[in-house]
């Protein structure tokens, strides 16, 4: 099917199951343990052996050699299998640096061996046996020094946007603003690190993983290995938290497979805590330039966003400006990024790539503008809405109730209590409140499923969609159940198997309402065949309470689809809709935070997130999601930073006690609101994803409220104490 | 089972063998113990613990933790490994009804003991009451961190029940109040990336029969 048209009416509008608050159908699986991730498939009949692996010492060179004979010789060991012996091979398409094979070092941590013994000790103990002669290089690792020489990359990766004359309309507007900020690199920090168990069988190879991206890693594998894509078997039904950590084939993977080649035996990988961050991905830190000149009445003349970013040779933008293109009017404006080449391990997608840390950047800027104006920070951002794309505007938003958010959180919140900056001092902590605007592009990807409907009048949905805790079974579930008319509990879903059809996958916010279109598209083929072989007008079918009704016939389901059942399958494409018309999410974030006037210390009281991302498939997990994200956010603006050795190359901070996600006492009770409302240029769901968009202007929310109770203006992430407490109010 | 000196003895222990250092490590397994000699290096021990109830004997690595031994030997893979290195709690399980990161214990420290999992707690279809509280909360997404928030909250109730303070306890010589502040304070060893702890806090209010 393919989705050309704004929906109309269909049957997902009658909101029986779509929309309600159900409880994940995964639910008792995961509470009680019984959910088997990546490491977990046992067969008590495999004698499965262990990989471990060994990463690189160096930031950047070759390796001149490698002597493992101490590590063969170790007890138990099976294989070694080193990058030298296994030799350049070609590198999957979504990989930027290397993951295995050949002498060349290319990051800190990259894997250079695994080690394969009978049990985990063993090959834990026989991989620090491994000697390496390397040959190192300089590399360049500080973005500050490197962005010197950065460099505009390929016009693929969008890197400039110019409209109307910016530097003219700037330097002769009435208020200005001029400032840097910057965000450092952040790690995923999922709560499952990368694993893999990989079982030869033949020339088959089966793998368990933990992959966001079932068709992806699929590809990828097969090209790294220079294997038939169909010999490779992917199994990922449970994902331990991904944040785009797990989006692209990892070492995991291709250590797993490669060392159960080596050991002629499955093997288990799970990549080391104090192994990932370096030898995986991170969100790149940016330096970011924003100016914006204003008229005395509060509307933006001139906007400009730049962004630096750095990656390895190859690799991309962390795209820090896109949000600026598109979300506050001002007829002259330009953004620029450039890139940088550094040889810290690769820079790839984390949770809302690009606005996550352009809106921290932007959304700080915009409260300094407002008050430069004298205004509200809302009223600033409400003076300066669009309905079009302000570089393009002939493209209107499909739907935009960004105002909606802002006013419906300020009185929500209790936004009219809040005072000028460092008036409110409750003891020795001073409160604040702030406010940010989130923006997040909704996006589409192909997505297909198959949809079984047997004689019991179960009906199973198979697509290889993941589910990395967002709830993609239990809204699969709920598109299955109202277009077939079907109860919750005649519906089961299997996910996560490269043996269904080709999914969406879990990423950019484009899984929930990619793959249940996809399923919706699956539902229409199944309508039809049921309606087909019951010789129905499929016009004026009504599939209802486990019947299929045509005018006054009625037949049950179970009966209708005989004793062999019935199967639809098909996959949602996508038309020109998201050309003419920009589709995006929008929210509002509202913090109030407290500053201890003697340490600098920042507590988070409130939160409060209103957002405006079409139908919410089902509130509970929608909710869980915004409520996390608020949770990453916090952590981005008060703690996490990977701390860049920039002279050994190399992220020091590598494991969860030195890189700080937020922990439970840091966070206050959260409270979601989503606006009622649909986009119908969406998808025939008229959903939008909300996943990221929860993240998206929470630290810049943050960030405000701490200069709105300390007056102190922290524009460098994070907002740690030590950048406070220079400049605090007395104590006394 | 072992507290800190006990095992800061046992560790000094296991590097020479005398009929003084016999006695000292009297609380130690038999069968740990007996692998302590200076010119042989007996790789595999013999354990035997009770797991929810049943008593399990397993040969392991002596440098076996408690959750490898779990998962890898007995294939008891609700309890996570997330960091491996008691940074993360999603190992948590609980050992003669205290709490522990089962990555930081070896396994032939636990001769004897009764292990608590979170298969332990409920079955689908027969939740243990903050299994449902989790469930009816959406106290998770990914639920990885899951096993191990739970088998802590369970215990963190029980620590408050026993009056047993904790970093924001204010009044030490009033009974330990289950408030979301303390609840918190005391969850904070168990990280959760997706952030679920708005959300965890309510299913644990619910529990402890109070209101965050």
């Amino acid at each position: 099917m393919k989705f050309d048209t704004p929906a109309t009416t269909n049957p997902i509008d009658q909101m029986k199951v779509v929309g309600k608050p159900i409880p994940r159908i995964d639910g008792d699986l995961k509470v009680t343990g019984r959910a088997k991730y990546a490491y977990e498939w046992h067969d008590a009949s495999t004698p499965y052996a262990y990989g471990y692996p060994v990463g690189a010492s160096i930031a950047r060179g070759r390796i001149r050699s490698m002597d493992i004979a101490a590590a063969e010789k170790a007890p138990g060991v099976l294989a070694v299998v080193t990058t030298l012996a296994v030799g350049e091979r070609k590198k999957g398409k979504f990989n930027t640096a290397k993951l295995f094979g050949g002498d060349e070092v290319q990051h800190y941590h990259q894997a250079i061996a695994v080690v394969v013994a009978e049990n985990f000790e063993q090959a834990r103990a026989a991989a620090a046996l491994v000697k390496v002669d390397y040959a190192e290089e300089k590399g360049a690792f500080d973005l500050k020094e490197a962005m010197k020489t950065a460099e505009k990359p390929a016009d693929s990766q969008q890197p400039d946007t110019s409209v109307g004359d910016f530097d003219a309309t700037f330097g002769s507007a009435a208020i200005t603003l001029d400032e840097a900020y910057s965000t450092p690199d952040q790690s995923h920090a999922m709560m499952e690190p990368n694993a893999s168990i990989a079982a030869w069988d033949g020339d088959n190879v089966t793998v368990w993983t933990s992959s966001q991206m079932i068709d992806w890693w699929r590809a990828d594998l097969a090209t790294t290995l220079d294997i038939d894509k169909e010999k490779i078997h992917l199994m990922s039904p449970f994902i331990g938290g991904g944040f785009g950590g797990k989006l692209f084939l990892r070492s995991d993977a291709v250590l797993a497979v490669l060392g159960a080649q080596a050991a002629k035996r499955p093997v288990k990988v799970a990549l080391p805590r104090p192994f990932m961050i370096n030898n995986t991905t991170h969100r790149p830190a940016t330096i970011q330039r924003i100016r914006i000149g204003a008229e005395r009445d509060g509307k933006i003349t001139a906007i400009a966003h730049e962004s630096w970013s750095g990656d390895q040779p190859g690799g991309q933008l962390e795209a820090a400006v896109a949000q600026t293109r598109l979300l506050y009017a001002g007829a002259n404006r330009m953004t620029a990024m450039r890139l940088a080449t550094l040889n810290l391990p690769e820079g790839n997608a984390m949770r809302a790539p690009g606005e996550a840390p352009g809106l921290m950047a932007l959304e700080i800027a915009m409260d300094e503008m407002a008050e430069k104006l004298g205004l509200d920070p809302i009223e600033f951002r409400i003076l300066n809405d669009t309905q079009v794309d302000p570089e393009k505007p002939e493209r209107p938003f499909s739907h935009r109730n960004l105002i909606g958010c802002l006013k419906l959180g300020a009185e929500t919140f209790g936004w009219s209590s809040r005072g000028k900056p460092g008036a409110r001092r409750e003891g020795n902590w001073l409160i604040g409140q702030g406010v940010a605007v989130a923006f997040r592009n909704n996006m589409m990807l192909p997505s297909g499923a198959r949809v079984r409907l047997d004689r019991q009048g179960i009906a199973t949905v198979e697509t290889d969609m993941t589910d990395i805790g967002t709830g993609s079974y239990t809204i699969i579930a709920q598109t299955a159940a109202e277009m077939l008319g079907l109860p919750m509990d005649r519906v089961a879903v299997q996910l996560g198997d490269s043996r269904f059809p080709v999914s969406a996958g879990s990423g950019g916010q484009f899984g929930a309402n990619s793959s249940t279109s996809g399923v919706y598209a699956a539902c229409v083929k199944l309508r039809e065949a049921v309606a087909a072989k019951l010789g129905f007008n499929s016009d004026d079918v009504v599939f209802e309470n486990g019947e299929v009704r045509s005018g006054n016939r009625s037949v049950p389901l179970t009966e209708a689809v005989g004793d062999e059942g019935l199967v639809g399958e098909d996959t949602m494409t996508w038309g020109d809709l998201t050309q003419t018309h920009q589709q995006s999410t929008f929210g509002a974030h509202f913090v109030e935070v407290g500053v201890d006037v003697a340490t600098g210390e920042s507590r988070v009281r409130r939160m409060l997130a209103v957002c405006a991302a079409g139908r919410i498939l089902n509130p509970i997990t929608a909710r869980s999601q915004v409520i996390g994200a608020m949770t990453m956010g916090v952590g981005g603006a008060l703690s996490e930073e990977l701390a860049v050795d920039t002279r050994r190359g190399f992220f020091v901070n590598h494991d969860l006690a030195g890189y700080e996600v937020a922990v439970h006492a840091d966070i206050p009770h959260q409270d979601v609101i989503f606006m009622d409302e649909t986009d119908p240029m969406s998808s025939p769901m008229k959903a939008k994803g909300v996943g990221e968009l929860g993240l998206c202007g929470v630290s810049a929310a943050i960030a405000n409220a701490i200069y709105n109770a300390s007056g102190v203006r922290v524009r460098h992430y994070p907002l740690t104490l030590d950048k406070l407490i220079g400049n605090l109010p007395d104590v006394a | 089972m072992l507290n800190p000196t006990q095992l800061e003895i046992s560790r000094r222990n296991l590097l020479i063998t005398s009929a003084a250092a016999a006695a000292a490590t009297s609380a130690l397994p038999l069968s740990a113990a007996a692998q302590t000699s200076p010119t042989e290096t007996k790789l595999i021990s013999t354990v035997a613990f009770a797991v929810n109830g049943e008593r399990r004997e397993l040969n392991v690595d002596n440098r076996t933790t408690l959750l490898d031994a779990l998962r890898e030997h007995l294939h008891l893979t609700g309890t996570k490994k997330g960091c491996d290195h008691g940074q993360c709690g999603a190992c948590t399980v609980m050992v003669d009804g205290r709490r522990i990161n089962a990555c930081l214990t070896l396994a032939v420290m636990h001769e004897g003991d009764e292990i608590t999992t979170i298969e332990g707690l409920g079955q689908p279809g027969n939740l243990h009451p903050m299994q449902a509280a989790f469930v009816k909360h959406d106290g998770f997404q990914c639920g990885y961190c899951t096993p191990g928030q739970i088998c802590s909250s369970v215990a963190v109730l029980e620590e408050i029940k026993a009056n047993i303070p904790s970093h924001v306890t204010t009044n030490l010589t009033a009974p330990a109040a289950a408030s979301a502040e303390e609840i918190r304070e005391r969850m904070s060893g168990n990280i959760c990336r997706c952030g679920a702890y708005s959300n965890i806090v309510d299913a644990i209010t619910d529990v402890a029969g109070t209101r965050a």
